[in-house]
């Protein structure tokens, strides 16, 4: 791949960012492969050295905050024309609640995966406290004179422990799944807003 | 490595490397080379930050019939460089600490 290859993907890469931006990144880049070819190696080898185009898009559009892609997306290079406001207008009793739903269900959604790591915790909670709560009755049931019952609260409360020791360790990896599972959706949402935006184009 | 750790030795590399004199992009990639790999897209987010937080300030400047950005230090960021050092003195010290205990067991 050749400097003007590279950049002109870099650029088509960027496309939902603001202009100036990507007009930055770009010259950026033309400058250290300039500094590159300046030092001996060939253009080529000097585009290579960068890594792929894919790779450094990924990691700038990881790195762009959301708000951003959503204000140059939303804040149009072009006037309105006076029929687009004329239904924007006339259509606010529909597309406002349209917009508020959107927003009410990716909120829902975001604290349906809180919700979720919160009853891991608590199931790991209970658990433990199955624990404390069976070890009372066992010795409650010993000073009761029932050795039997005893032994079994007592196996119980181990049991519990085992399952809640264990539990725990499930308990760290889900939230942290589930974490990493929310800002892998959140940068394919990014993705979404560049792709729609070429779309435009 | 801590990203947030990481974050912040970057930074104070970077302005070590324009310490001395007003360096450039690809000049500041190779003169840490031996110490740190650094990918031209996080050297940008980098000098962004310091840019933002006025510890260097940019210039652009001909070089070979082509322009070039030129990164010079501030008094603000000399002084990270001279609270790095100090804090850092603390660091070292809490670290021969521990390799010691650990030798002794």
């Amino acid at each position: 791949m050749n400097k003007e290859e590279f950049l002109a993907e870099l650029r088509s890469g960027l496309a939902g960012l603001p202009r100036d931006d990507i007009d930055e990144r770009v010259s950026f880049y033309a400058e250290i492969i300039d500094d590159r070819i300046e030092e001996g190696l060939s253009e080529a080898e000097a585009v290579a050295g960068l890594g792929p185009v894919g790779e450094i898009v990924s990691q700038i559009i990881a790195d762009t905050p959301f708000t951003k892609l959503v204000l140059e997306k939303v804040s149009s290079k072009r006037a309105l024309r006076a029929w687009e406001i004329v239904l924007l207008v006339l259509g606010f009793p529909l597309w406002f609640p349209l917009l508020v739903a959107a927003g009410a269900v990716l909120l829902a959604l975001y604290v349906v995966v809180w919700a979720l790591i919160v009853t891991i915790f608590a199931v790991e909670l209970a658990f433990l406290a199955s624990v404390i709560g069976e070890f009372v009755a066992a010795v409650v049931a010993l000073a009761k004179g029932s050795v039997l019952a005893a032994a079994a609260a007592l196996g119980l409360a181990l049991f519990c422990a085992g399952v809640s020791y264990f539990l725990f360790f499930g308990c760290i990896k889900a939230a942290k799944g589930l974490l990493k599972l929310t800002k892998k959706a959140a940068l394919g949402m990014k993705a979404r807003f560049i792709r729609n935006k070429e779309n435009d184009r | 490595m801590d990203n947030q750790l990481k974050r912040g030795l970057l930074d104070v590399c970077v302005l070590a490397a324009i310490r001395k004199e007003d360096s450039y992009g690809y000049k500041i990639i190779k003169d840490l080379k031996p110490y740190v790999e650094l990918s031209e897209s996080t050297l940008y987010t980098i000098l962004k930050r310091l840019e933002a937080a006025k510890m260097l300030t940019v210039r652009t400047a001909e070089h070979d019939g082509r322009l070039r950005k030129y990164y010079h230090i501030t008094g603000q960021g000399l002084g990270r460089i001279e609270e790095f050092k100090t804090e850092w003195k603390a660091v070292i010290s809490i670290y021969q600490f521990v390799v010691k205990e650990d030798g002794n067991e």
